[in-house]
């Protein structure tokens, strides 16, 4: 089967771009998604500010297996797989913790930090060719950070991380050079799953089409509490193809930001702090560059499954598929370091960061049930194959067009058919539809197939 | 703290607190949430930790929900727009309230605690479970809520997707 062409449409020629909604159901595509996918992307696991000391964990389930994330006793991050060599029991069954041995509950092999077997209970019963040192836990072929978030690959072959993130780069350092100080995430998780395939969730997180509708009740909140007084902010920015399946939308923020965009949400008191956070970005990174800091909202995606949303305040949202009509989701607020625990500064990052996202936001919600009632739309896709995603493809791509989200489509579809990544496109993808605008034709009818 | 009062008194008391609690429940179960709002003081405040930290605090913790009464209010006239999605229809909402304790009592302000059951029905059936805690404030022959917090038992939110509702 031809991903491609087949089940992702990308008609250049006419400005048409579909996806069959089999991608969203099908058992088959859900297993190939593991090999061709999961198997070969650097897969986020977690920030290194959530292991602080040594002997710290947490257990994550990524890619479909189960790790642990550490720092060893000697302050060495890594990951084994959280499963026993003996027989296979989970080794590992608290969340997080601090520890200098993991011990098996089953029959009481013993690991130290660094994934060594240590005790194995009535050692002189085994044989003399026995050789612990085959018995130290697995660990995952690559794992590799960039500046505190951490990656896991199951491809030995896979290129080097920094490689890999291609022009996302930029725009995480966007994110992370807000912090004087260095980012870290904040205690407390949003845990939650959908009734939905996992890729609707990528599209949902980086889809500004929606926002005015699904997010109404949202936008009635921001004006009733004295912001949104740039208008026109949620129309205009731009959708950004990255390079290996990244994307982003970078655009005016539409409501307050507590790093440094002050709305009256915020209240007065809180305005000279903002103002001068601005100052400090600004004389830290030059008047642009500080003021897009402080100014833009980010909706970033590092393929295939990691959300950073720079908005209202800045969520890392780990996306994990669990069947072919579910996925989980691990959410966390990432915030400088120097905002300390019980500061105000903090304060209104979290406030910021609950009006809009997470299950008990004003708008998260909303998502959630858009996606699922797409999941239940699919049910009709025998009859109904098809879903459109070509907003935007014959006009440079604004921020309510849908390039970011056909990005990640081309990379799927590409590495889906063993083929790698597809050319970055960095014009306008159907000129000759673009064409037809300028001469005022009117619209194409363009039968994709 | 005060004195203890003496047992018929506290059995009074706790009598009293059910019978705000139960009628509070069952205003959110009818979702008549401007007579819900009407329960809380200018200055109280709504809160929900997040499922992997339930002693969680809002001021070092990242929660699920951490409301002012002007984002409790914010909260009513979202959920009573035909434009909160995820309630719209309304789920059916039950709760079962027990375990009621009055765990402190200072000035006007009586600490409670109590266990919950909220079942919702939309598509599916949902179970939030775990307890709350109140600050009540005496007010005429009933109470006002001037703290309200929700922990919850479920490990995540797998089961039930979003916090849509008011727990």
């Amino acid at each position: 089967m031809g991903y491609r062409d087949e089940l992702v449409v990308d008609d250049r020629r006419n400005g048409i771009f579909r996806i069959n909604r089999a991608l969203m159901t099908s058992p088959d595509v859900y297993d190939r998604e593991r090999d061709a996918l999961f198997d070969h992307c650097w897969l986020y696991v977690g920030h290194e500010s959530e292991i602080p000391r040594p002997g710290d964990f947490v257990r994550r389930g990524v890619g479909g297996r189960p790790l642990i994330f550490l720092r060893d006793a000697g302050g060495t991050v890594r990951m084994h797989f959280n499963t026993c060599t003996h027989r296979g029991a989970t080794l590992c069954r608290e969340d997080a913790g601090n520890t200098r041995i993991f011990q098996c509950f089953y029959h009481a092999w013993s690991f130290d930090t660094t994934g060594k077997l240590v005790i194995t209970p009535g050692a002189e019963a085994y044989s003399p060719r026995f050789d612990r040192g085959q018995y130290h836990l697995g660990a995952p072929a690559r794992t590799d950070s960039y500046r505190g978030l951490w990656f896991v690959n199951y491809d030995a072959g896979a290129v080097d991380l920094r490689e890999y993130l291609a022009g996302a780069i930029e725009y995480l350092d966007l994110v992370l050079d807000q912090a004087a100080d260095g980012m870290r995430i904040v205690r407390g998780a949003h845990l939650y799953s959908v009734k939905s395939n996992w890729k609707l969730m990528v599209e949902n997180s980086m889809d500004g089409y929606h926002a005015p509708t699904v997010h109404a009740t949202y936008v009635d909140f921001v004006k009733d509490s004295g912001g949104g007084q740039r208008k026109a902010a949620l129309a205009s920015g731009r959708g950004i193809d990255l390079g290996h399946g990244h994307a982003v939308i970078e655009s005016p923020a539409a409501w307050a930001r507590p790093i440094a965009y002050w709305e009256p949400f915020f209240g007065e008191d809180a305005r000279d702090e903002i103002e001068r956070t601005l100052a400090r970005l600004i004389d830290a990174h030059g008047e642009e560059r500080g003021r897009r800091m402080a100014d833009t909202f980010r909706n970033l995606l590092i393929f295939p499954n990691l959300i950073i949303n720079d908005v209202a305040a800045i969520t890392v949202r780990r996306i994990e598929p669990t069947a072919p009509d579910r996925h989980s989701l691990q959410a966390w607020a990432l915030a400088p370091a120097e905002e300390a625990e019980g500061s105000a500064a903090l304060q209104r990052r979290l406030d910021s960061f609950l009006t809009f996202l997470g299950p008990g936001g004003f708008a998260s919600p909303d998502d959630v049930e858009a996606l699922e009632s797409c999941q239940q739309g699919f049910a009709a896709a025998r009859e109904v194959p098809w879903s459109d995603i070509s907003r935007g493809m014959a006009s440079a791509a604004g921020s309510q067009d849908e390039l970011q989200i056909r990005t990640f489509w081309r990379s799927y579809a590409s590495l889906m058919d063993g083929a790698g990544f597809p050319e970055r496109v960095t014009g306008i993808e159907s000129p000759e539809a673009a064409a037809d605008r300028a001469g005022s034709a009117p619209a194409r009818a363009g039968a994709a197939r | 703290m005060t004195a203890p009062p003496a047992v018929t008194d506290r059995h009074a008391l706790r009598l009293d607190v059910e019978e705000f609690l139960y009628q509070e429940a069952a205003l959110l179960d009818a979702w008549r949430l401007d007579d819900w709002l009407a329960l809380f003081t200018a200055d109280a405040r709504y809160e929900v930790p997040s499922t992997d930290l339930p002693a969680g605090e809002p001021a070092t913790a990242l929660m699920l929900i951490s409301d002012t009464r002007a984002m409790i209010a914010a909260r009513v006239k979202r959920l009573n727009s035909r434009k909160a999605h995820r309630e719209f229809p309304w789920s059916r909402t039950r709760r079962i309230i027990g375990n009621v304790q009055v765990t402190s009592s200072e000035g006007d302000e009586i600490g409670v605690a109590a266990n919950f059951a909220v079942y919702r029905a939309r598509r599916d059936v949902s179970v939030y479970m775990g307890q709350y805690r109140y600050r009540l404030v005496r007010d005429r022959e009933s109470f006002k809520i001037r703290f309200r917090r929700a922990e919850l038992d479920v490990e995540t939110l797998d089961a039930h997707g979003t916090l849509s509702i008011i727990l």
